[in-house]
């Protein structure tokens, strides 16, 4: 009896292990296979085109406002809590820290995860579930080629992109508070964001955006791909694609922040 | 007895533990057309799947013009491709491309043919299956139910295929809609020379487009022959499944 009981708690535990074991393959498998088809000809240009449309032209509105609003709140709450200590005069340097290194490669990635991630892998599902992809197939061209290919090096492309324009809108964000709330001095605000402008705060954000408009790209195709039935599929692939996506862009963020500034 | 152009043996394929095709063996003569029917789930999806190397059987041979299709490398599979034609139960058509570049999708993207050329080869093809030219600038999720159907027979055709697989063209068609499409099917696979397999469950289909017709049940051919035969058959699947009827040695599992 005892060990019937085992037998059962062990099922339970070594079920979902099995499963993640084999989501995880069948990930690996795809990421293999992608890159293999990302890298080899035939390239179709006008699809990358289109897609760097999608993800980078019409996301700058939702990079923008969002950006610019963690510039203001960031020297805003700098300003509160420096003051204590008679260290106002840091506020353009930490916006420029923060923003640069983290808030914009890491907002500008979320908000473009839930707006593309979530149209990607429902388009791609949907194309799945209606055989569209098959019928890819039957004419002779290759959906990894056709489909994901072009995505993955559009969000690889144009992530940095929004995010170098994320940065400037970001800390003109920091200033706009800095000097028409706080009453900083304009060219004492401008000249200290400019003594404090690093390559490697610049540089390791932009690696970051690239890193996370890949994984935002593939987490889409991925997810569409895998989707099974009809509209609930898509739409489980759809909610897998976001939530996936922002939690490998969080635990990336922490990696490539190591790779570049831990001693 | 002419040559043969697709030659299935003891063809396998499981998912999970249900057993769907169970030693497929099959031959179609080149220019015939082969309709194979069977009641839903019987696997007949999964069987056209497998002649296009869209699903990769477990066991078995396909050979199409004597040579062995399964496992065989990429650049292999893609001239196979290039040889066949498909028109999927629901169209499958690109919802992001306009009607024409549907049609014209495989001249476009593989034999870059240019814009202007290939946009007249799609409205010449558009034509034989009776739509108007104006209809090439649409866009799919514009069209009926019937004129996805027909757009999906040109996208088919357009290449001159040697092998068309028709994936239940008639379902979710009104029966002169279905009967038009029939008329179409049997016109371009005649015009081309062209072997057809016909999935259905239409019998008004089957009478119409069969030189020969096999049935699939439980992942196994159990009969097959020509039209007249299956009308006097006495096999008693083929009878239930012919005339409709609940009752008879087909236990349909709810």
């Amino acid at each position: 009896m005892v060990s019937k009981q085992i037998e059962n708690f062990l099922r339970t535990l070594g079920k979902p292990l099995v499963l993640f074991v084999i989501s995880l393959g069948k990930l690996a498998f795809f990421i293999v296979k992608s890159t293999y088809h990302a890298l080899t000809a035939p390239f179709y240009i006008k699809n990358f085109i289109k897609q760097v449309l999608e993800i980078g032209f019409y996301s700058v509105p939702v990079v923008g406002l969002t950006t610019i609003f963690a510039g203001m709140v960031i020297a805003l709450q700098t300003y509160s809590g420096f003051s204590k200590y008679g260290a106002e005069s840091a506020v353009a340097n930490v916006v420029l820290i923060s923003v640069t290194r983290e808030l914009a490669p890491v907002l500008s990635a979320l908000m473009v995860a839930g707006r593309i991630g979530a149209a990607m892998a429902a388009e791609i599902g949907t194309m799945k579930v209606t055989e569209q992809l098959d019928a890819l197939v039957t004419l002779s061209t290759n959906p990894f080629k056709y489909l994901f290919a072009p995505r993955l090096w559009a969000g690889l492309f144009v992530l940095p992109i929004l995010v170098l324009f994320g940065d400037i809108i970001g800390v003109f964000g920091g200033y706009v508070v800095g000097v028409y709330k706080l009453g900083f001095n304009p060219a004492n605000y401008i000249n200290s964001t400019i003594e404090h402008l690093e390559a490697i705060g610049i540089i390791s954000g932009l690696t970051k955006a690239a890193v996370f408009g890949f994984i935002i790209a593939l987490m889409g195709c991925y997810n569409g791909y895998q989707s099974k039935g009809g509209a609930q599929g898509v739409g489980q692939a759809t909610t897998n694609a976001v939530v996936s996506a922002s939690i490998l862009i969080l635990i990336f963020n922490y990696i490539i922040t190591e790779i570049f500034f831990a001693k | 007895m002419s040559d043969v152009k697709i030659s299935i043996r003891n063809l396998e394929k499981s998912f999970g533990r249900k057993k769907v095709l169970d030693g497929v063996d099959l031959d179609i003569e080149k220019g015939q057309s082969l309709v194979v029917i069977g009641g839903s789930g019987t696997g007949k999806s999964v069987l056209i799947k497998c002649i296009q190397g869209l699903l990769t059987p477990d066991f078995g041979s396909i050979k199409i013009d004597g040579k062995e299709t399964i496992n065989t490398s990429e650049i292999n599979q893609k001239n196979l491709h290039a040889k066949m034609g498909m028109l999927f139960q629901g169209g499958a058509l690109f919802d992001s491309l306009s009607v024409w570049e549907n049609v014209a999708f495989s001249l476009l993207e593989n034999k870059k043919t240019p814009r202007n050329l290939a946009k007249v080869e799609a409205v010449r093809v558009l034509r034989q299956v009776g739509l108007a030219p104006d209809v090439a600038d649409l866009y799919p999720s514009e069209l009926s139910g019937g004129m996805q159907k027909r757009v999906g027979l040109a996208r088919a055709i357009i290449t001159n295929p040697e092998i068309i697989f028709f994936d239940e063209p008639t379902t979710g068609l009104d029966p002169i809609m279905a009967d038009v499409i029939n008329d179409l099917i049997i016109e371009s696979a005649k015009g081309l020379g062209a072997t057809t397999l016909t999935i259905t469950h239409d019998m008004a289909s089957v009478k119409k487009i069969a030189d020969k017709v096999a049935m699939l049940y439980q992942g196994k051919i159990i009969w097959q022959g020509t039209v007249k035969e299956m009308e006097k058959t006495e096999n008693p699947y083929v009878v239930q499944f012919i005339n409709g009827c609940a009752q008879g040695p087909i236990k349909v599992e709810v």
